[in-house]
């Protein structure tokens, strides 16, 4: 009889350790990489486990290895059809020698390897250069959150959760039932025993009384035991159930200046921008909804791949985007419904006289109408030393600044690099989640 | 023959548990020790799921083992693998250890399970236990305490001088890791806790006390003559016994900056590569063994009954997948595939034992009709490695069965040659091929420590024996200077020699490589 050992309720993730070690060594590469990912991806994709390819860079394990272009070799193969000693065969032209032929390659190639970074992790490398507070990176890593609700009475669970009422009342229920003598009933028994036993001469009806008093007192006590005051069976506590928190639905715009300043790099800023906003929301709504909505000198709506990728070219008028934003909010998202989130990014350019304008819009309906909105405009590196935060700026800055002040869901900054995005995100961050669902 | 005996079927249905398993062991027990005279260590069977499996994959199949990232790498990339549907699992994993400890998977039907007990707990124990390889060395008794011990000691200095620093110290070691093999000498028994404990204490203490005024003694006078200094050479290769194979060792044992902790874990990979050094030499005969015990005693299971036909055609099924052996323009042929290898040989020693040809008389007169084929099997078992065993036992029907033929390639030509095939001019030119393909130590580049001058510059000279003009691969080569120059302190210089010419064909140091 062999030693059978069952070790299937071992521990799992034996090898976690030395994954995050491993991912821990490749993690430059893995930024890099997870990067452009998030660049390329769809913005609610960049919330999900990705694969990534095998990292080259510091995860190399060189040994001394033969080199496959030197020396001579001999090998053996199985399954000859045809050939008989002395036929040559021409070499392979390129790749490892003559070897390629028949030897297995070092293992297969790595390029299709990919590896599977989860959710967890991405977020972790995509968290890594904008500087968020480490409460907020954990806010926005769970996933859903539940509440424990009261749901009826159990039979079984932790002291803590006795239902104090729920079980006395039990317990006199069943005392009644049962006819458990009572406390006044044994008292009176004692107390007359006592009052016959301090007699100096009792009379034989007296000595009968005793004795039948102390049968009944045994008999009264007995039962007491048998019986007793908290049984068991009495007891309840308090249930809960874990019932996952309301959401209701949000609708988040994004609004882009898509004309030609618009670079590469102001693109992929905006791009981050809006995915922290997107991780945001869908932390505390079930359901969100994405309009992009592009301008030049005239808005459209687009799809995400457009908005990204499509330039157009054109003047620059501001106001026809939050015109549009308006005009789709009326039609398909009632601020009774949806809770409206607009993030709008931009490089400050503005027609003449259109800043105004857009300030109004703001001022008088868009500020009214949204949850949160958040203006960035993306500066050139350089930049950064002449506009601190200070009043100065493009003329669209300097009419936002009007709004900045008296609205308090409006918020607004400069950003240069990716660090730079998040404080406009601050006061999003810091409110107590739920506290302003409108359902 | 006791045909159709007592009990009838040991299982039925695919799903098992621990009663059929444990019936089913005593049954495959019976015949390998009564029948076949297998001598083995206790088993211990442990049922584990696919991912516990694919973690021990990862931390190459020992039950502990120190945290390292190349292992993280490891399961990302067996996992990927797996997930994908490339290739599935192994049905088991068997550990040189006493008791002998085999995995099985909780997937496996009940008849896997049977197959998967005779090929491990019976097959591959067996093979442990009796080759001459395992037995000298390897030391499975004190195998899962030594893995404890080291799990533990990487885990303290992890806590001690932090992760960085103990990783680059592993990681230069596995760098090193098949330079790091006794392959003449036997290497020393893993002593018991208590003897490594005092060593470790010793050294310790030889460092505390460790005094600065010994350097400043006056030096021997300036002018030596050139005897002199040859003289103080052959002394010096003498007490540092160099010329010396085993590069881990040497620089656990004489590197100049590392530290008692350093040198310990020097030590647990170099423990680990020479705990592993024989499964790779035996590769052939060991797969081969457990396959050729499996298929015995399933086909006598069979035979007395107490396998019904569906389990064995299962059984058959799976074996076959086993034994495949794809020819070499199939887009599937990995290599020679040890099992098929290993098994057609053995099959065929049986067959040479019991209905032997002429030409088998001719080539295998030692065991040629001798009709003990299992005591020739045993006694090959034990006393060959997959090179040596090839050599003696490949017989001219399995080549011809495989249709062996061999190929011979000069860097400097456009082509290469077939050299001989399996015909009567060709056996034993085929036979000594395959068998020298096998051969661990000629495989793996010769590389030697032969000089170190402690006085003066503190080069370390190593030397690669060039064989058939086979050079290093130059960026792993570098890459790998790099780390033996870590754990030694100083440079390295690297010169190839051409074993047959005598001359150097390359130098090469890490101080050049550096500029």
């Amino acid at each position: 009889m062999p030693n059978f050992i069952d070790r299937r309720l071992n521990p799992k993730d034996k090898s976690l350790g030395n994954r995050q070690r491993f991912l821990k060594r490749a993690r430059e590469e893995l930024k890099r990489v997870i990067k452009e990912q998030v660049k390329s991806d769809r913005i609610i994709d960049v919330d999900a486990a990705h694969g990534v390819p095998m990292p080259t860079d510091g995860a190399s394990e060189p040994t001394f290895q033969p080199s496959r272009g030197s020396g001579e070799r001999d090998y053996v193969l199985p399954g000859n059809k045809e050939f008989s000693a002395g036929d040559r065969l021409p070499k392979p032209e390129a790749g490892g020698g003559g070897g390629g032929k028949g030897r297995p390659g070092r293992g297969e190639s790595d390029d299709d390897f990919q590896f599977i970074l989860s959710r967890e992790e991405v977020l972790d490398l995509f968290f890594e250069d904008l500087e968020l507070p480490d409460m907020v990176k954990l806010n926005l890593k769970e996933t859903v959150t539940f509440k424990p609700r009261r749901a009826g009475f159990a039979t079984a669970g932790t002291p803590t959760n006795i239902n104090v009422g729920r079980t006395m009342r039990n317990s006199f229920g069943r005392r009644m039932a049962l006819h458990r003598p009572k406390e006044k009933e044994l008292t009176a028994i004692t107390d007359e025993i006592a009052l016959l036993e301090a007699a100096p001469e009792p009379t034989a009806k007296d000595r009968q009384r005793l004795k039948e008093l102390r049968s009944e007192l045994e008999r009264i006590e007995k039962k007491r035991r048998r019986i007793p005051y908290v049984d068991p069976v009495d007891i309840r506590f308090n249930r809960f159930e874990q019932q996952p928190l309301p959401n209701a639905n949000a609708v988040m715009f994004c609004l882009m200046d898509v004309s030609a300043s618009m670079g590469e790099r102001e693109k992929d800023l905006a791009k981050r921008f809006f995915v922290l906003l997107h991780l945001f929301l869908k932390r505390r709504y079930e359901r969100i909804d994405i309009v992009f909505i592009r301008h030049t000198d005239e808005a459209h709506e687009v799809d995400e791949q457009t908005f990204f990728y499509s330039t157009q070219s054109g003047g620059t008028i501001v106001s026809t985007a939050l015109e549009e934003m308006l005009r789709i909010i009326e039609d398909r998202y009632p601020s009774q419904i949806w809770n409206i989130y607009a993030a709008q990014a931009s490089d400050g350019d503005n027609i003449i006289g259109d800043s105004e304008h857009c300030a109004a819009l703001l001022r008088e309906k868009l500020t009214k109408l949204c949850q949160y909105y958040a203006y960035v405009e993306i500066i050139d590196e350089r930049e950064t030393e002449i506009f601190g935060s200070t009043d100065n700026g493009t003329a669209l800055w300097r009419a936002y600044r009007t709004v900045d002040g008296e609205k308090t869901n409006f918020q607004m900054t400069r950003i240069a690099k990716p660090a730079d995005i998040y404080p406009v995100f601050r006061r999003l961050f810091a409110r107590q989640p739920a506290t302003r669902t409108r359902k | 023959m006791a045909r159709r005996a007592t009990s009838g079927l040991l299982f039925q249905g695919s799903d098992w548990n621990f009663a059929t398993l444990s019936r089913t062991y005593d049954a495959i027990e019976t015949i390998a020790l009564e029948e076949m005279g297998l001598s083995i260590y206790p088993n211990q069977l442990e049922i584990i799921t696919s991912e516990q499996m694919l973690d021990a994959y990862s931390s190459v199949g020992m039950p502990l083992m120190y945290q390292h990232w190349s292992f993280g790498k490891r399961f990302a990339y067996e996992e990927h693998h797996y997930r994908k549907g490339h290739r599935g699992l192994a049905y088991e994993l068997v550990i040189n250890s006493n008791p002998c400890i085999t995995y099985l998977m909780e997937e496996n039907t009940m008849a896997m399970q049977a197959l998967v007990t005779a090929h491990a707990a019976f097959g591959h124990n067996h093979f442990f236990k009796n080759n001459y390889l395992f037995r000298q060395w390897t030391d499975a008794g004190a195998i899962l305490s030594y893995m404890d011990f080291a799990k533990k000691y990487v885990m303290k200095c992890e806590e001690r001088h932090g992760t960085a620093a103990v990783e680059a110290i592993l990681d230069s070691a596995h760098a090193l890791m098949d330079q790091g093999v006794f392959r003449y000498r036997r290497p020393p028994r893993l002593s018991s806790e208590k003897v490594r404990e005092r060593a470790r204490e010793r050294l310790e203490y030889e460092e505390q006390t460790y005094s600065d005024l010994w350097r400043t003694l006056p030096q021997v006078a300036e002018n030596r003559d050139p005897a002199d200094a040859e003289r103080d050479a052959s002394e010096r290769k003498k007490v540092l016994n160099l010329p010396e194979e085993n590069l881990l060792y040497f620089l656990e044992k004489h590197s100049l900056i590392l530290e008692p902790w350093q040198r310990e874990l020097l030590r647990i990979v170099r423990v680990i590569a020479q705990y592993f050094s024989p499964q790779r030499q035996t590769k052939v005969m060991n797969e081969g063994c457990a396959t050729f015990v499996h298929y015995t005693i399933i086909n006598r299971l069979y035979d007395q009954g107490r396998i019904g036909e569906g389990h064995m055609l299962e059984l058959l099924q799976s074996h076959s997948n086993v034994v495949f052996q794809p020819d070499f323009d199939d887009r599937r042929y990995p290599g020679i595939n040890p099992y098929a290898l290993g098994f057609a040989m053995m099959q065929d020693i049986q067959r040479i034992a019991t209905e032997p040809t002429a030409e088998d008389r001719d080539w295998f007169p030692s065991f040629a009709g001798n009709g003990d084929w299992m005591e020739t099997l045993r006694d090959a078992w034990a006393n060959h490695r997959d090179e040596s065993f090839i050599l003696q036992y490949l017989s001219p029907a399995v080549m011809r069965k495989f249709r062996l033929f061999q190929l011979s390639d000069r860097s400097s030509d456009r082509f290469v040659e077939v050299a001989s095939i399996h015909n009567e001019r060709g056996y034993s030119a085929v036979r000594t091929a395959l068998a020298n393909s096998y051969d661990v130590a000629a495989n793996q580049p010769d590389i030697q420590v032969m000089d170190v001058d402690l006085l003066g510059d503190r080069q370390l000279r190593l030397q690669h024996n060039v064989k058939h003009g086979i050079l290093l691969d130059e960026g792993s080569r570098d890459a790998t200077m790099r780390h033996i120059r870590h754990l030694w302190g100083y440079e390295v210089s690297l010169a190839g020699v051409d074993v047959q010419t005598g001359r150097t064909v390359y130098e090469c140091s890490t101080a050049k490589a550096a500029d």
